[in-house]
């Protein structure tokens, strides 16, 4: 796949003839080396399609660990204070003496795993997966463009994340353990926390934590400029804004939530590393006590401010997580039901106006605080608002489905069971948004349930679909069907099992925090735990190690189908988008011909076609357009 | 294929790649010192009265300092016309004179300004104490005329010692006018020059001492906020600097030597950014210097 075979012979007519030889001087010097080395070529390469694929392994990878983390965890919750069979014995190796003694997890370590468990899922698992994996692949291919506009920014972007990765992991090993102060790492607690004796300035978990974050936040920076500059400036010829598909919209709005979401995260992370390392007093208020001496600081800080500036991300990230998911469910749901997505402009501008009214909602995290009613009023408002295009997209993908002649391959199995799980998830948080209701369920397993509803077997969902139905465009070769299967039915079945319970359980007020998963509220005579409550911790737990065991059909499938898979031509869905044009391991540049597009993303079934789809870059028959005006009854 | 637009404009956009990128960068930067600043405004808000210091910063070294970085606005656009009118020499000149001006900036802000500070002391008298130094405070009169009180005494540390000696009892603090002679009304108000310590020096009971910093980061929220966002902005100069640098080495004369408007375009790029850490200067000089 070198560049002097696949440079194709109608090389340059992207560009208009005078500007050609510019370009030519600028870019030159990556065509000049007509053998790139192996480092080059899938380390430290500038490809987009290198670059999705280095993001979506790191992905997926950290996925698993954070998993990990959560079944190690669910040990804890399920047999409070009994060793950990087998690997107990050795995870004091690997975290040190103090996380396990005996096999036995001691609650400094729970709450590492935590901490730890919710920043490596969203930050390091599924954004670097669903944003910049699927973005950097797709979204090029899809608008039929040679690369992203700024290949050298795109790879610094995964340099940036594999850094702040790293950071995140070695975080593990400094003395005391990694953050310990939840994924939002409130103040004062994170301002305070891991100073015991011994305390590094910053090699300790909470420093650590907020150092590797301003890595990632350059990382999705670089990524966002890159992802929204190349779909303003290099959609093809015809491309029209109505034109793109619903997953390149979707990446679109994502890529403004991380550019304005991220910044002011950065601003409290920079603060509340000052406060860690300078003594500054940002977040800490006069008259702090620990450890029953007072701290020799300024005061004059406020913890609620750490609050807003987190949640001002912090909101805009849920989008962040489920836009790239509702675009991947978009595109398969068009495909499989071989319809054309009903409803498109009214996804799109669905998507806008989530992107909008996402920044307009932080402060419903924070119903428990005590900022007043008027302030509350406002967000509540807000939040409920937000729920309306949320509900137009699901229901506009429900539509899709009606009267199609639906095709269950596995990323459709994926698709479809994401509709129902992400409908449980959105519905369960209308209740959330009143603080009313809110006050009894805050930081309760209710909680918990939900927003996994969204993003467990809502976006992972979506991003398996994605990767079954991408992964021909990666490879050439198809995935199993069969062991997609294996894989799909226990993860589906696992994942209810492990979450709905979970809403009775926060329903009878178990704290999202408890170590004990509860038991000391046994102890202390609350017997009111049936099977619909504490003791549900257990078939829980053994469901979420049940579904880790579902993960290797999987993790199998997709090495071993790289070389044995089933080789397919260009469009083995046959699919209508400009993805699908390109040659199946697209080279360097992508396509043979520059692509132009002449019609919509999702034309399927058009009635007088001898084949049920039509790609975006076939030109419009003349007959068509008289077809459609003289025939209007065929065509609704 | 290459990548289109890195030059010429896209015709239906009318705008050639990195200037979208840039403008793109600055949004996100808009909201990083957008969410500092709101710190700022929060915390400030939030100040107990007297808590919140005034006339702390040398105000005719912050108004050069904002000379020097709208100078080096006006320059670098200068250097962009140069390209675009194909004159090579008169950009090296106004380039080298931009990068002087960040460079002077910089050398202001760290060789003169912070340093000042970690030399400067305040020692915050405990509440009972207060009517004890009423001679350096002046709050009686304050309180008359519904001023906030003074609850800090400021000034020159003389014996360095009683900072580690647990049996020196007493600060020795050599006094800045406005507690030298608190109930004079000029003090009020913080002046546009300031004036230098005074003789004058008060002995201040640990006892009656709440706590006594240097006025780093750890003083206040107000000196919190003044060293992140300044640091901050400094580092943001600094990465101008070096950027504009490597637009001015001979590296960057083969690229204008291959096409001018490839120069001219990146100047334009980088220009905008400055522009942009100018405009936060303009914020941080009134919010820290002068309200």
């Amino acid at each position: 796949m070198d560049d002097s075979t696949s440079l194709p012979p109608s090389h340059g007519f992207g560009a208009t003839g005078e500007t050609h030889a510019e370009h030519h001087h600028e870019a030159g010097h990556e065509h000049e080396h007509h053998e790139l080395g192996f480092w080059r070529k899938y380390i430290f390469s500038t490809d987009h399609k290198v670059i999705g694929i280095q993001y979506g392994l790191c992905g997926l990878v950290f996925l698993f660990l954070g998993f990990t983390l959560m079944m190690m965890m669910r040990w804890q919750l399920a047999y409070p204070g009994q060793p950990l069979p087998l690997i107990g014995k050795f995870l004091p190796l690997i975290f040190g003496a103090n996380s396990m003694p005996d096999g036995k997890m001691t609650p400094e370590f729970y709450n590492s795993l935590g901490a730890m468990h919710g920043t490596i899922m969203i930050f390091l698992g599924v954004v670097p997966l669903a944003f910049a994996a699927f973005g950097n692949f797709v979204v090029p291919l899809q608008i039929g463009a040679p690369d992203m506009t700024f290949p050298k920014v795109n790879a610094a972007s995964f340099w940036a994340f594999a850094v702040g990765g790293a950071i995140m992991l070695i975080s593990f090993f400094v003395p005391g353990g990694a953050a310990k102060g939840g994924w939002t790492s409130y103040t004062p607690l994170s301002d305070i926390s891991d100073k015991g004796p011994g305390f590094n300035l910053i090699f300790n978990g909470q420093s650590l934590w907020l150092i590797g974050f301003i890595f990632l936040i350059t990382s999705s920076l670089l990524g966002a400029v890159n992802f929204i500059t190349t779909i303003i400036q290099l959609r093809a010829k015809g491309l029209t804004w109505m034109r793109l598909p619903f997953f390149v919209w979707a990446q679109f709005v994502t890529a403004f939530l991380l550019l304005l979401a991220f910044p002011p995260l950065e601003a409290a992370i920079i603060m509340q590393l000052m406060d860690r390392t300078a003594a500054t007093s940002f977040f800490l208020p006069a008259g702090m006590i620990v450890n029953g001496a007072p701290l020799h600081i300024s005061g004059g800080g406020s913890p609620l401010l750490w609050q807003h500036l987190f949640w001002f991300l912090g909101h805009p990230e849920v989008y962040v997580l489920i836009l790239p998911a509702f675009g991947i469910v978009g595109e398969i749901l068009a495909n499989n039901s071989r319809k054309p997505l009903w409803g498109y402009k009214s996804l799109v501008f669905s998507v806008l106006v989530i992107g909008f009214l996402s920044f307009i909602v932080w402060a419903h995290h924070m119903w428990l605080t005590g900022m007043g009613s008027t302030v509350s009023a406002f967000f509540q408002t807000t939040t409920l608002l937000i729920s309306i295009p949320s509900v137009i997209i699901l229901s506009a993908f429900f539509i899709s489905l009606w009267g199609g002649s639906i095709r269950f391959n596995v990323p459709m199995l994926w698709v479809t069971a994401f509709l129902p799980m992400f409908g449980i998830g959105g519905l369960t948080g209308i209740p959330l948004a009143f603080n009313s209701a809110d006050l009894y369920l805050h930081d309760t397993y209710y909680v918990i349930a939900h927003f996994h509803y969204i993003v467990a077997p809502g976006t992972i969902f979506g991003l398996f679909a994605g990767i079954y139905y991408w992964y021909p465009k990666a490879t050439g070769r198809m995935m199993s069907e069969f062991w997609g299967k294996v894989h799909f039915w226990p993860s589906l079945i696992c994942m209810n099992v492990i979450f709905l319970p979970m809403f009775l359980q926060g329903m009878l007020g178990m704290h999202r925090r408890w170590y004990d998963g509860g038991q000391g509220w046994t102890l202390a005579g609350e017997h009111i735990w049936g099977l619909s409550g504490f003791q549900w911790n257990t078939p829980i737990s053994w469901a979420a190690w049940i579904m880790g065991l579902a993960q290797i059909p999987f993790i199998i499938n997709f090495f071993w189908s790289i070389k044995h898979g089933k080789k397919v031509n260009d469009n083995p869905w046959e699919a209508t988008t400009l993805e699908w044009t390109a040659p199946n391991r697209p080279p360097h540049g992508n396509f043979v011909t520059t692509p132009v597009a002449y019609r919509g993303p999702y034309e399927y079934s058009l009635p007088g076609r001898d084949k049920d789809f039509t790609m975006q870059n076939e030109p419009v028959d003349p007959s068509e357009r008289s077809r459609k005006t003289s025939e209007p009854a065929l065509v609704h | 294929m290459e990548i289109p637009y890195t030059i010429s404009t896209r015709p239906d956009t009318g705008l050639w790649n990195a200037k979208i990128g840039i403008w793109l960068f600055l949004a996100s930067e808009v909201m990083l010192f957008g969410g500092l600043f709101s710190a700022y405004v929060f915390l400030r808000l939030d100040a107990q009265p007297g808590e919140w210091p005034h006339g702390l910063l040398n105000v005719p070294i912050g108004t050069m300092n904002t000379a020097v970085l709208i100078l080096s606005s006006v320059t670098v656009v200068l250097a962009w016309a140069a390209l675009k009118m194909r004159r090579y020499n008169a950009y090296w000149w106004y380039m080298l004179a931009t990068i002087s001006c960040g460079i002077i900036f910089l050398f202001v802000k760290l060789y003169f300004e912070w340093p000042q500070k970690f030399s400067h002391y305040g020692v915050f008298i405990k509440p009972a104490a207060r009517e004890k130094y009423e001679q350096y405070l002046g709050n009686h009169r304050r309180d008359e005329k519904g001023l906030e009180p003074r609850i800090e005494i400021t000034g020159h540390l003389e014996n360095h010692e009683a900072l580690t000696d647990p049996n020196v009892k007493e600060y020795e603090i050599a006094l800045d006018p406005v507690n030298a002679d608190p109930d004079n009304p000029s003090n009020d108000r913080p002046h546009f020059i300031p004036l230098p310590a005074t003789d004058k020096v008060a002995k201040i009971e640990k006892a009656d001492v709440e706590r006594m910093d240097s006025f780093g980061p750890w003083h206040s929220a107000y000196f919190a906020s003044y060293f992140t966002i300044t640091g901050l902005h400094g580092a943001h100069v600094l990465g101008g600097v070096l950027v504009f640098l490597y637009m001015w080495l001979p590296v960057s004369k083969k690229v204008y030597q291959r096409n001018p408007e490839h120069l001219a375009n990146r100047v334009e790029v980088a220009g905008l950014f400055w522009h942009f850490v100018d405009l936060i200067w303009i914020f941080v000089f009134p919010l820290f210097y002068l309200l």
